[in-house]
């Protein structure tokens, strides 16, 4: 009989501790209540009979705050997070398995929440003992305890740096070459938050050898687990080529590119990103990317319904295209031009973003190129953007690329200035709302686009608005144009053109001078004396100071 | 004369002092001598390596100039010829204004198959994802038809879907027609692939036999007659198969008998390899027949061998050929049975 009682007992405290572990687990899903178990102190709690096991359990308890109400919030704070994470941590080393998988569970989401907790966790020496058994427990615990380490590891390096610094590495990377999928989901989870903070972490985790299994975990047939590992990846080659070099070197290239079919698109966005941070370092690893046959495959990723699809499909061809003009060339020779023009019509705002520097950096490559990029109907695309975006730096993005393409030579000049977008571009450099970045973005865009441009009726509006700096440019286009083309003489007589120049002041001496000379020089005289300003008032002085003949 | 007197006297502890002198020192001198030796010999080494090294620093810078020279001949050879290539490819290529044209013509087209393509593409994963939409809705109303089943109109009683103010019934209730009504899932039954007896003794098992549900009673008269005990008669209907020693062996039991032994006995071995003759080991050899069965026009007789041949009298290779058949008197000589007539 005793020996039943005395069973009973542990029975009961077994009971309790389960119950307890499952409840905070429970509890740590909900924001509002991770407030309260801050501030709970496990040590002086009056046991209430009514005890339920509801939402508010705590709030039936009677709380006695430790210190009075001047002691700082943060001393109970501590104390408190302290009295929750010193008691999950008695209850890690629980005999029985599920109470220690519970409480590894409660733990990763109390440390999930905020990064106050992450430290707390790792004040409390609980990263040791989880590294420790993570390595011989069964698959549940790994899970559990690969989560509190993500969990810890993503709020900011040095918490990343203390999971690495206690040897959490190894673990993980063992943990990759279990059987079951969630574990490597897990563990593959916890490396990229570690990896993806600076590049001596990334160091680190690359080596304790995970590449090589990341790379086969690319190749598992569960799609989450294939996500998770192609974001490890893109996060561990973004730092440095070096890192990106090693990325390649595992063969994960190839596998990338061939996943790039896979209809799921929360997959197809991780494949992108994690080709276009291994593309953007250098011109051989670009070229390596463009080996593994991913042209024409990615263009049909830009017609893809999810937004963040299309915008890593146009990045990665952007870091392609940006290296050099052979590579820009393939991509034009692949129709990556005219695919992504269309993609930017389809979007809007930040997706946008990538396609649109893509043509600037095409364009800027050559003059070939720029008018590849011409004929694929890209200008009116880009104005319309400049046009219609509320976003500063998209805007400055947009007034880059039309620069790039309109400085080539006056055939590309036409092309840009024929779509109405230089008053754009000049009221935008004008306008005091604009950015800095946006106003000498657009400044350099004119004036490139000015120097080039023969195309005169875009040019006359710019006669009466733009400022000297700019004036100056377009006088002296004029001033090219005019002795060589009668008809545009003409036009410019009646259009009022030559009557706005007698009116510019200008410093004798100065270019702007010597531009308005050769244009008048283009004139009779009397034309010229007629136009300027101030006619009207000596003619009638002449008229008064004239004396009739008397005859 | 004194001293003469005693050199006479220590003449002989002289010689022997002497002579003890110095073969005493001669083992010594020779220690001496190998020492000096092996020093000198390791030194002259040592300068020999500083010479050789020194020469060898010389030789390589000699190598290096000369190699720089031959490059930079290379070198002008090579950047020549691409100079040249290079100019051609431009004029050709780059500023060849129609080349340029044509190139960009290619390109609009390219843009123009490529926008093609890729509308293609989006039309058919649109297409696809209706489709699977309106699968997904079909699949959706069936359902929900098959659990509202009991909502179909009877011969007697309109359902709620086809009211007799309607000039035709709902739609929902056509669903309903076509509905087929849920069942509550049953547990699977395993299916059971191989039929062995064990197999078949197993599902004669009370357990195993499938049991339908238990129908309502039927209300009628209670049939007449002594019954036996019904747990008399479901143990007689369902007592298991007690088979016979012969018929619960399997079919093929000797193969199988064989294979056991076989096994056992394989257990024994030391190695798994045959032990072959070893005529076998000669397999492959060619067959050298004796001296007494080769010759040229084939196994000679006993008579024959010890007749010595000259190869250089034969006229021609063949051996004679019997062309016409020897008499027929002389086939039967010596061959008849008959003992008595020994000479035919």
């Amino acid at each position: 009989m005793s020996q039943r009682q005395v069973l009973q007992v542990f029975e009961q405290y077994q009971k309790a501790r389960t119950q307890f572990v499952q409840m905070v687990a429970e509890l740590a899903t909900r924001p509002q209540n991770i407030e309260t178990l801050q501030n709970a102190d496990g040590v002086s709690f009056t046991l209430s009979p009514r005890l339920e096991c509801s939402g508010t359990i705590l709030a039936h308890c009677s709380l006695h705050l430790p210190g009075s109400s001047d002691s700082p919030a943060s001393v109970s704070q501590s104390a408190g997070i302290k009295g929750v994470m010193s008691l999950l941590r008695t209850l890690l080393l629980d005999v029985v398995p599920t109470i220690q998988q519970t409480a590894a569970l409660a733990l990763g989401r109390l440390a999930n929440y905020n990064d106050d907790l992450a430290e707390a966790v790792v004040k409390c020496d609980i990263l040791p003992q989880l590294v420790y058994s993570l390595a011989e427990q069964n698959r549940f615990y790994k899970k559990a305890a690969a989560f509190v380490l993500r969990a810890v590891g993503k709020h900011s390096p040095q918490l990343a740096q203390a999971i690495v610094d206690c040897g959490a590495l190894d673990t993980l990377v063992i943990c990759l070459e279990d059987f079951d999928p969630g574990v490597k989901e897990a563990a593959a989870w916890a490396l990229r938050y570690i990896a993806r903070h600076n590049a001596e972490l990334s160091q680190a985790v690359v080596d304790a050898g995970a590449v090589p299994l990341l790379v086969l975990c690319i190749q598992e047939p569960e799609i989450a687990l294939k996500r998770i590992a192609a974001s490890a990846l893109s996060d561990i080659a973004k730092h440095s080529p070096e890192l990106a070099q090693t990325v390649v070197d595992a063969g994960a290239v190839a596998h990338l590119a061939q996943m790039i079919l896979n209809p799921d698109a929360k997959l197809k966005h991780q494949i992108l990103s994690a080709l276009s941070q291994v593309s953007k370092h250098s011109v051989d690893l670009a070229e390596m990317v463009v080996e593994a046959e991913i042209f024409p495959v990615v263009l049909t990723c830009l017609k893809d319904k999810d937004e963040y699809v299309k915008k890593n499909a146009s990045t990665l061809i952007r870091e392609i295209a940006k290296h050099t003009p052979e590579l820009s060339q393939l991509v034009v020779n692949a129709g990556g031009v005219a695919a992504v023009i269309d993609c930017i019509g389809s979007c809007k705002g930040n997706t946008r973003l990538p396609g649109i520097m893509m043509l600037g950096y095409v364009a800027a490559h050559s003059e070939n190129l720029a008018m590849a990029v011409i004929i694929s109907k890209g200008v009116p695309q880009l104005s319309v953007c400049l046009s219609e975006e509320p976003e500063d730096h998209i805007k400055a993005a947009a007034a880059w690329a039309l620069g790039q393409i309109g400085r080539h030579t006056p055939e590309h000049a036409r092309a840009v200035a024929v779509t109405n977008t230089l008053p754009v571009l000049l009221s935008l450099y004008m306008s005091t709302e604009s950015s800095e970045d946006l106003q000498v973005k657009s400044k350099k865009a004119i004036k490139n686009i000015l120097q080039k441009c023969t195309y005169l009726p875009a040019l006359e509006p710019f006669l009466y608005d733009a400022p000297p700096n700019i004036l100056k440019h377009v006088v002296g286009q004029f001033s090219k144009v005019l002795p060589h083309d009668s008809k545009a003489r003409r036009l410019f007589v009646t259009s009022g053109g030559l009557k706005k120049v007698q009116e510019i002041k200008a410093e004798p001496g100065s270019l702007l001078q010597e531009y308005i000379n050769s244009i008048n020089s283009c004139y009779p005289e009397e034309i010229v004396r007629y136009y300027s300003p101030g006619y009207s008032d000596t003619l009638l002085q002449r008229v008064d100071s004239y004396q009739p003949l008397n005859n | 004369m004194a001293t003469l007197a005693r050199l006479q006297a220590r003449s002989s502890t002289v010689g022997n002092q002497y002579y003890f002198r110095n073969s005493v020192v001669d083992p010594f001198r020779k220690k001496e001598n190998d020492a000096a030796v092996k020093i000198q010999s390791w030194f002259r080494g040592c300068q020999v390596r500083a010479y050789i090294r020194h020469l060898n620093r010389i030789v390589t810078i000699i190598q290096k100039w000369w190699r720089s020279f031959l490059g930079r001949k290379q070198y002008q050879l090579t950047v020549q010829i691409q100079r040249r290539w290079r100019g051609y490819r431009v004029r050709k290529y780059l500023f060849n204004y129609y080349y340029l044209k044509e190139y960009l013509k290619v390109v609009s087209e390219t843009n123009d198959a490529i926008r093609k393509a890729l509308e293609e593409f989006a039309e058919m994963k649109e297409r696809e994802e209706k489709k699977a939409n309106l699968e997904r809705e079909e699949k959706k109303r069936d359902y929900q038809a098959r659990k509202m089943h009991y909502l179909l109109s009877t011969k007697q009683i309109p359902g709620i879907y086809n009211s007799p103010f309607r000039k035709e019934p709902d739609p929902w209730e056509l669903q309903l027609q076509k509905a087929k009504p849920l069942t509550h899932r049953r547990p699977k039954v395993k299916q059971k692939d191989s039929t062995s007896l064990t197999d078949w003794l197993a599902c004669t098992s009370a357990r195993s036999f499938p049991r339908s549900e238990i129908l309502p009673p039927i209300n009628r008269k209670q049939c007449q007659g002594p019954f036996r005990d019904i747990t008399e008669v479901l143990e007689q209907r369902y007592r298991p198969l007690e088979p016979t020693l012969r018929v619960a062996e399997p079919i093929d039991e000797l193969k199988l008998a064989r294979e056991e032994l076989r096994r056992e006995e394989w257990l024994q071995n030391v190695n798994d390899n045959m032990f072959l003759p070893f005529s076998s080991y000669h397999k492959n050899e060619k067959y050298i027949p004796s001296m007494h069965l080769s010759s040229k026009y084939g196994p000679i007789s006993y008579k024959e061998q010890f007749r010595s041949e000259n190869p250089k009298k034969w006229i021609c290779d063949k051996d004679f050929q019997t062309v016409l058949p020897s008499f027929e008197l002389f086939s039967k000589y010596g061959k008849l049975y008959s003992k008595a007539g020994q000479i035919v």
